[in-house]
């Protein structure tokens, strides 16, 4: 493999403490190390700014919902479908692209890795096969056991053991990363037409609480001590006066800490916190409650959060908070797609134009931006739009903008069809904070790579780490001034490096690079109960046998497997 | 000794049973018995064996008779075809792995070809509907657990999905279902009595055509609004008295099928049958789900979504942009208008699907046909390949009716030498390549 050394640029690595230093970066084989020999081909980076590559931590990119939303929305096509120069296959998509489409355009913007939030166990096959087909990005997928009957079942009892025995059986059959916690409970009840709206409801039948599933996941997590937390989308979401919902949730993880060997430190990773951080009684008197929701964040060091900005866009939603679709599609009356799945979970899509002229959206854009310059440790804090929930992907360097700009952010604000009603129900108006690049590189990449415990190979430029460098044609000393330029500067990598070969040069993709896929390999002890319960629940309510649901290897070609051992 | 292979998945309807136990000779070369399966599934399986398979390509000649060819002859043939053709209808992969359907998409990009699939000719209709209208379904597995009220309209799953009934959908005792059949009300509306409105507790028997206005008397009497007294042949009373036994469901389920989907109103049909659906979720829990017919045609749907963006009907003749419009990149469409300049069928059997028109408009093309067997389309071909059987000879991903993805499995090895669908598009692949490389055939 080739070797590259990257001169002169202005370097921001969190995990070394770099702020916009001027120094060089070698690479060899695929890796970054202290030096290279005098042949080694020279980037010139003068006047550009040089980060590692940045890690996506939620967003929906592969499976059957996001498959659904696709090709249910052939409309979705119209905005944006064109081939871009470079060796590109078709693309297609706006707010749910096209595999091809998502492979190209994370790593235009500089990103390396992404995690497939939501994967139904029983479609896990799915969910390979679209990663296996999106080029250049590392992947990985959480599976959902919020409402798993398995686990309501070991939970009821508090059998956090074989919680933690069947989660290692799901991982290792589903090829998947960790644990994923959506609208725990609410899902379940949602199969009757129902929901959980406080962590205090009952789960029809199951008699389990959303607080007890929570809790009793957090701890099965630290049993196994896998590389990520748990990661939660919690109840209630979307509702205004859900914040103390939220809240609550996240007390739930007092007391706890975090147990492997990955450096991670969170217990709890608290998803789209943006959705959930509302106050008001209805959408007339809905306000931010922000600044509540961080200020607890801010004094846990046990938890960590991503923002799920509202980018005013076009987009389709979509997540295995059944109930909650069924509610918006009351709302908006699009088109709603849902689907039960047997023992497992369930998903809704529908969808949605955060239309501006709405004081309600708008409000919720503002919300989004709170929450990341409320945040006193950007190494907790990630930047993400839920994509495509509340936008697409495609938009974080239009976040970014408006995080780094205060002059950016209030000329949107202030020009708002309802300014004033926008203004008075949040706090963004007061707030003068302006995101650095060192605190931008914290928030979407050393701090997300140490959250999904990767921080050995992700999210730093130090010796030793991959090679998986983004270089933007951004000099930190002449930043830019007006929203689009920002973006633009976001959206185009002067040159991608993926595990040290150049993958996109000034927002070409040159290179489909050598993806791999993620998952997680938890030892556990024997456990005979989890055995019979398994042979039992395929024999008589699944409906395909047991020996058909696991994902072979050749779906994830390139496999990189992350074994842990909790037999200790 | 023969051995039994289990766990086997059955390649023949969208219910995809995954329980068959096949017996294999010792060489595994023979096929000795299929437990499990239906008549139909059975008979798939049992076909490997049968005397007289095409083993290698066959190319026609001129007095109308077959030659066999190599398997590099065909493959050269069929690549300058594809290069040449400036429009080349790509058409079929319901009856072949999702591995070969990707590869096979990589190959249109590259000549500019359209991509589509038997949905065409299907539940197209359905498609359409759903993306108007979106629907609200769920896996086979929630009907077995939990659906206590069941309805067939315009589907016969008791001739076309035989074990449907037994796996998911009537018969079997689930989580919340213990008593089974018993604790089910089963209807079966449709303009004929069939062998599935046999096992239904109620039979209403639809004026054929009048569908539409059936299910739009379902939506009125569930919002409790004044019926008139008969609607599309049945009398109110009926009417209402079922639309209440609905909405006192716990879980309710609409299958539907071809009776929906092509007769008239089409889309229609789907459309108001999904916002019925839509409209008993204010009451209770329901769902509806499309009686998908081949066995991946749905794995070929997501494929194309997850590559384009769209269900069927893809038109990648532009190279740089996807399109799809019913009725302009649909295949019988574009036959009858003689706008493609070849055929490349696989994978189905358009000459026995297709309406007449349409197949005289294709025989009158240079046409490749890759099939296992003889069928109505390898007849009209210039070229047929046979391929091993995936599901039977070789293994791959196919999606059942409910989308939930399931490997098919190898039960014995296909004939000496024979590619698999796999192996032979890789090959046009290459050789696609190779002729693009030189700047074209």
């Amino acid at each position: 493999m080739s070797e590259f050394i990257i001169k002169n640029g202005h370097v921001f690595d969190p995990v070394q403490g770099i702020k916009g230093d001027k120094k060089d970066i070698a690479v060899k084989d695929g890796k970054i190390i202290e030096s290279v020999s005098s042949g080694a081909r020279v980037i010139n980076a003068a006047g550009k700014t040089v980060m590692a590559g940045a890690l996506e931590i939620h967003a929906h990119v592969a499976g059957p919902k996001v498959n659904a939303g696709r090709w249910y929305r052939p409309e979705d096509k119209h905005f944006d479908s064109h081939k871009k120069p470079g060796m590109t296959r078709i693309e297609g998509g706006k707010s749910i692209p096209t595999v091809f489409k998502t492979g190209y355009e994370y790593a235009r913007m500089g990103f390396t890795f992404a995690m497939e939030a939501a994967m139904p166990p029983l479609y896990a096959r799915h969910v390979h096969e679209e990663i296996h087909d999106t080029p250049i990005i590392d992947e990985a997928a959480l599976p959902v056991f919020g409402n798993n009957w398995f686990i309501l079942e070991y939970l009821k009892n508090h059998e956090v053991e074989n919680t933690a025995a069947y989660i290692a059986w799901v991982l290792r059959q589903t090829k998947g990363y960790g644990i994923k916690c959506v609208n725990p409970g609410g899902t379940e009840a949602w199969a009757w037409g129902l929901n959980c709206l406080t962590i205090h409801d009952p789960v029809p039948y199951f008699e389990i609480t959303p607080a007890e599933i929570i809790k009793g996941l957090i701890e099965a997590n630290e049993y196994l001590g896998l590389p990520h937390s748990m990661h939660l989308h919690q109840n209630d979401l979307g509702n205004p006066g859900n914040y103390k919902t939220t809240i609550d949730s996240l007390k739930l993880a007092e007391g706890m800490t975090a147990k492997n060997n990955f450096g991670r430190e969170q217990v709890l990773h608290s998803t789209h916190i943006q959705f959930h951080s509302y106050g008001g009684t209805n959408w007339g008197d809905f306000e931010s409650k922000a600044k509540e929701v961080m200020d607890y964040v801010n004094k846990q060091k046990n938890l960590t959060i991503d923002t799920g900005n509202v980018t005013l866009d076009e987009t389709t939603t979509m997540t295995a908070d059944g109930p909650f679709e069924h509610h918006l599609h009351g709302l908006n009356h699009l088109k709603w797609f849902n689907v039960d799945v047997e023992l497992e979970t369930a998903a809704g899509i529908v969808p949605f134009i955060y239309d501006p002229s709405n004081a309600v959206f708008c409000s919720q854009w503002a919300v989004g931006l709170e929450i990341p310059l409320y945040a006193k440790d950007p190494m907790r804090c990630f930047i993400t739009t839920d994509h495509p929930n509340a936008g697409p992907f495609t938009r974080y360097p239009r976040v970014y903008s408006w995080l780094m700009s205060k002059k950016v952010r209030d000329e949107l604000l202030n020009g708002f069809k309802k300014a004033a009603k926008v203004i008075g129900a949040t706090t963004l108006a007061n707030i003068d904070r302006e995101i650095t690049l060192y605190e931008l590189a914290a928030m979407t990449r050393a701090g997300p790579a140490k959250a999904l415990g990767l921080m050995k190979d992700y999210g730093g430029l130090k010796a030793g780490m991959n090679a998986d460098i983004a270089i933007y044609n951004i000099n930190p000393d002449k930043f830019p001034s007006t929203g689009p330029e920002i973006e633009k500067a976001f959206a185009n990598v002067a040159y991608l490096f993926k595990d040290g070969k150049i993958c996109v040069e000034e927002g070409k993709v040159m290179d489909m690079g050598h993806k791999k896929t993620f998952w997680v390999d938890a030892k556990v002890k024997e456990n005979k109960q989890v055995a019979h319960d398994v042979k039992e629940k395929f024999l008589r309510y699944y409906s395909i046998n047991e020996n058909n649901y696991s994902v072979p290897e050749s779906y994830a070609p390139h496999q990189h497997i992350i074994a842990v051992d909790a037999t200790q | 000794m023969p051995k039994d292979v289990t766990d086997v998945i059955c390649p023949f309807c969208g219910t995809l049973c995954d329980d068959l136990i096949v017996t294999v000779s010792d060489d595994n070369k023979t096929i000795l018995g299929v437990k499990n399966a239906c008549a139909i599934g059975a008979e798939k399986f049992n076909h490997q064996r049968l005397p007289g398979r095409v083993q290698r390509p066959r190319m026609r000649q001129a007095d109308g008779s077959y030659k066999e060819i190599t398997y590099d002859e065909a493959i050269d043939w069929t690549a300058n075809l594809l290069v040449k053709s400036r429009k080349t209808l790509m058409y079929g992969w319901a009856s072949t792995s999702c591995q070969a359907m990707s590869i096979g998409h990589e190959i249109a990009e590259k000549v500019g070809g359209i991509v589509d699939n038997c949905a065409t000719v299907c539940h197209g209709s359905s498609l359409i509907a759903i993306e108007d209208v979106g629907v609200p379904s769920c896996t086979l597995g929630e009907v077995k657990n939990r659906a206590d009220r069941v309805i067939f309209w315009g589907c016969n799953p008791a001739h076309a999905h035989p074990r449907h009934m037994s796996r998911y959908s009537i018969f079997p005792r689930g989580f919340f279902t213990v008593k089974g059949h018993k604790g089910r009300k089963i209807y079966c509306v449709d303009c004929r009595y069939t062998d599935t409105a046999k096992c239904a507790d109620e039979f209403i028997q639809v004026q054929q055509g009048y569908d539409y206005e059936l299910l739009n008397a379902f939506r009125t009497a569930v919002r409790g609004e004044a019926l008139p007294d008969f609607v599309g042949g049945v009398p109110k009373e009926k009417i209402q008295a079922m639309a209440d036994d609905l909405k006192s469901a716990r879980f309710g389920i609409i299958f539907f099928g071809m009776g929906l989907t092509h007769t008239m109103g089409r889309n229609h049909n789907i459309d108001i049958a999904i916002n019925l659906t839509r409209d008993m979720n204010d009451h209770t829990k329901f769902a509806i789900m499309a009686m998908r017919g081949h066995w991946n045609v749905t794995g070929s749907g997501q494929v194309l979504g997850w590559q384009y963006g769209f269900p069927y009907a893809v038109d990648l003749s532009r190279r740089d942009q996807a399109r799809h419009q019913t009725g302009e990149t649909t295949s019988v469409d574009l036959l009858n208008r003689n706008e493609v300049e070849a055929c490349f069928y696989i994978a189905t059997d358009p000459g026995a699907h297709f309406p007449v028109d349409a197949m005289i408009s294709s025989s009158r093309k240079p046409t490749v046909t890759v099939d296992p067997h003889i069928n109505c389309t390898t007849e009209i071909s210039d070229i047929h390949i046979p391929v091993a059987m995936v599901g039977v000879e070789v293994g791959g991903c196919a999606y059942r009716m409910d989308n939930v993805p399931i490997e098919t499995r190898k039960v014995v090895d296909p004939p000496e030498g024979m590619l698999t669908d796999e192996e032979l598009l890789t090959k046009i692949n290459t050789r696609v390549d190779e002729l693009l490389a030189k700047g074209g055939a």
